[in-house]
């Protein structure tokens, strides 16, 4: 008796507290939003961009100059420049990643850069492309051909690209730039200090070179090409071009934000506005708003008490998974909130099959407790059956999903699991509490169903 | 019983409904979306009145970007679909659908799509359906692991498997009518659709083929047919109102919910529908059929 009042009490105070940290935490529904501890702040629901507007890039990274093995080091480090170059302009939560070659995903190398709040893709590409892609590269062997192409107007433009071949060294090792001025002819120069793996490089690359020249190339573009007169063990390099004051700086300031160690292209963009993302929030919302009602009243109405339990198990459900979108956190997108709508309706079918097997069981002439018994554990088997094919189909639609499928397969299966928590726990508890009612005429009308007396 | 008497009427019905679909599908074929195909999809929006679309067609027959098609969304927006576009290219389709800034607009929507990423996004699509389809598969085989006699337990997978094929078949071949009629395009939200009917619509037919294995364990009705019979007349008011309750949300999805995921609530609902429909009146009497055969 007396445990099962302190269980539902225990359930009401948690769901009551789940619901508070809900409310306290999203900015639309509380008034005082600004007012709140950062504890509360901490936890805003994560839109993706296809809700909150934004931009969605897809660069190829020619990793045919990498060795094989390094390829993976390669692809960090260059996330971590092009992380570095969108910072620096202000984005906020931009998320950079790499997506290695593989069976399932092909064999390119990619990186994928979401830009919440950037609608202006020209910007955006801009703001990337801009990152210097360094390289250092040495004479060709002699013997190696020459290419000349003939221009239409009859000029000879000799293609330095054969004559000079890639080393390792490019501006992954670099550690700082700084811009300096020659002592004697007061011009600009660009110097360069490489880190420990650089230095190393250089020096090598040097002592093989002495006499030669050796090209340093910026955006696939000779920009200086100094002899070497002596190995240089100490990791520095000067560019000394013809460059003004100002282009010194800039590329001084590029080369610091860090030079791409791989070439990238762009293969696909992306750019949703915000109000058409804004337009689909309140759309989802509305739509899980009057799914929510009617499945609610058709439970009410179908199925009287129980029914009722249902939907207050529902609502727990329901702020249990609005919670855990914050916690996690889960980025929310359209399909997102679709997977989310469905599995209201998903979540309670465990609560249908655990009713009509009540009903049954109260047919078959068993007390009103005797059949709140039963129905929960011959309902058992088929929820777990059931809900086990679309656990299966969310699984694998997340792990081989682009991020839009991630999103709904996320969603659904979350869903499924909390589901089967909330309409079998909860549900059960509140149930074999209010079995107190009694077995009269009246306690069996309100846990029979349809339109049955 | 009235189901099991009748089990021919209801398996012929299931079985014209996935002719046909198998008809409209080779007959108007699936439009494939640049999810797959590659290309470029561009959403504006005019900010005082849209320019009529045969200028701009015409504006488009001169310009170097390939096939361009337009159509009108909305009170002041249009669709553009095109090849894929780099940044230059992007530029000049903005400029010509504003003439050249006559008509401001702005930008709602710009998807790019290379075809390497088509290709990719390909690959992997097929793989997830092998791989969902296995997995329903064994799962089906191992839920039905126990119940043999007088029907073999992978007779009752063969049979979920027959009626999950008809149940996303459908779902297909009214997506090709969409397709013809409306301009729907297969994206990946398609082939989710139909992945999630696999996982959704399996579970009704467990529902009922789980009464009928009680039942045969508690020897209730005196010959399998009878058996099968009785589950269902038990079991059919649940394994509807289970997925009623999905259909209620999915049709206030589609009314009421964003426009990307339209045609997706729509393709589900069929998919619930036609699942509930074949757990009842397919599934069950096939097993039947098959049992029948078996004495013979």
């Amino acid at each position: 008796m007396w445990r099962k009042a302190v269980s539902i009490l225990i359930v009401l105070i948690l769901g009551g507290a789940v619901v508070f940290f809900v409310f306290k935490s999203e900015p639309k529904l509380n008034p005082n939003f600004q007012a709140e501890s950062s504890f509360f702040k901490n936890f805003p629901f994560r839109l993706g961009l296809d809700l909150s507007g934004g931009s969605h890039l897809i660069y190829k990274a020619d990793v045919s100059g990498v060795k094989a093995g390094d390829v993976s080091v390669s692809m960090d480090a260059l996330r971590d420049v092009i992380e570095r170059r969108v910072n620096l302009f202000g984005v906020s939560e931009p998320i950079v990643q790499v997506q290695s070659s593989g069976f399932v995903s092909g064999a390119e190398e990619k990186l994928i850069v979401d830009l919440p709040g950037v609608t202006d893709v020209e910007k955006a590409t801009a703001m990337i492309g801009q990152t210097p892609l360094l390289e250092f590269k040495t004479e060709a062997p002699a013997g190696t051909p020459q290419k000349a192409t003939v221009s239409k107007d009859g000029k000879v433009t000799l293609d330095a690209g054969p004559q000079f071949v890639s080393t390792e060294l490019t501006g992954r090792y670099l550690q700082k730039a700084t811009l300096e001025f020659d002592q004697t002819t007061r011009e600009p120069k660009v110097s360069l200090q490489f880190d420990d793996t650089g230095t190393k490089l250089f020096a090598q690359i040097t002592k093989d070179n002495v006499g030669k020249m050796v090209a340093i190339y910026l955006d696939g573009a000779p920009i200086s090409t100094p002899v070497v007169r002596e190995e240089i063990p100490n990791g520095q390099a000067v560019i000394s071009g013809n460059f003004t004051p100002t282009e010194g700086k800039q590329l001084v300031g590029r080369l610091n934000s860090g030079a791409l160690p791989v070439p990238i292209s762009l293969l696909s963009r992306q750019t949703i506005g915000a109000t058409l993302g804004s337009d689909a929030v309140t759309a989802g919302v509305k739509a899980a708003i009057i799914g929510f009602l009617i499945v609610a009243l058709f439970l009410i109405l179908w199925y009287r008490l129980p029914g009722l339990i249902a939907v207050l198990a529902l609502c727990i459900y329901i702020t249990i998974m609005l919670a855990l979108f914050k916690l996690f956190p889960v980025t929310l997108t359209a399909a997102g909130i679709a997977g989310f709508i469905i599995s209201i309706g998903i979540a309670v079918d465990a609560n249908i099959l655990i009713f009509e097997r009540l009903k049954e069981e109260l047919h078959t002439g068993r007390t009103v407790s005797e059949a709140v018994d039963a129905g929960f554990h011959r309902a058992w088997s088929s929820i777990r059956d059931s809900n086990l094919s679309t656990i299966i189909s969310a699984i694998i639609l997340f792990w081989f999903g682009t991020s839009l499928i991630k999103g709904f397969a996320l969603t659904l299966g979350m869903g499924v699991l909390v589901s089967m928590f909330s309409a079998i726990m909860i549900s059960r508890i509140f149930l074999s509490g209010l079995i107190l009612v009694g077995e009269g005429k009246v306690a069996r009308f309100l846990f029979s169903s349809g339109i049955s007396k | 019983m009235f189901i099991i008497k009748h089990k021919k009427i209801f398996i012929s019905i299931s079985i014209v409904l996935v002719l046909l679909s198998i008809a409209s599908l080779f007959i108007f074929g699936l439009r494939i979306g640049i999810d797959f195909n590659g290309g470029a999809l561009t959403e504006v929006a005019y900010k005082n009145s849209r320019p009529i679309q045969s200028d701009l067609d015409t504006a488009f027959k001169s310009l170097d970007l390939g096939s361009v098609l337009i159509q009108p969304t909305g009170e002041l927006g249009y669709i553009v679909k095109s090849l894929d576009l780099n940044e230059a290219q992007h530029i000049l389709l903005l400029k010509t659908l504003s003439q050249d800034g006559k008509s401001p607009l702005e930008e709602k929507n710009f998807n790019s799509i290379g075809p390497s990423v088509g290709r990719e996004l390909t690959r992997k699509a097929i793989i997830a359906i092998v791989l969902v389809s296995l997995g329903i598969i064994l799962f089906i085989a191992f839920a039905f692991r126990k119940v043999s006699k007088p029907v073999s337990s992978w007779k009752y997978g063969l049979m979920a498997v027959v009626s999950l094929l008809h149940d996303v078949m459908i779902p297909i071949g009214l997506f090709t009518l969409l397709s013809h009629f409306y301009g729907a395009e297969a994206d990946t939200l398609f082939v989710v659709a139909a992945l999630t009917i696999l996982g959704l619509s399996v579970s009704d037919t467990i529902v009922i083929f789980d009464r009928i294995r009680e039942n045969l364990k508690n020897k209730t009705g005196a010959s399998f047919s009878e058996t099968v019979g009785k589950s269902l007349d038990q079991s059919y008011m649940r394994s509807i109102f289970t997925s009623l309750t999905v259909i209620i949300v999915l049709l206030s999805l589609f009314f009421f919910g964003p426009e990307s995921t339209k045609y997706f609530a729509l393709m589900l609902t069929a998919g619930m529908f036609f699942g509930t429909y074949s757990s009842i009146f397919l599934a069950s009497p096939l097993l039947v059929l098959v049992e029948e055969w078996q004495k013979k």
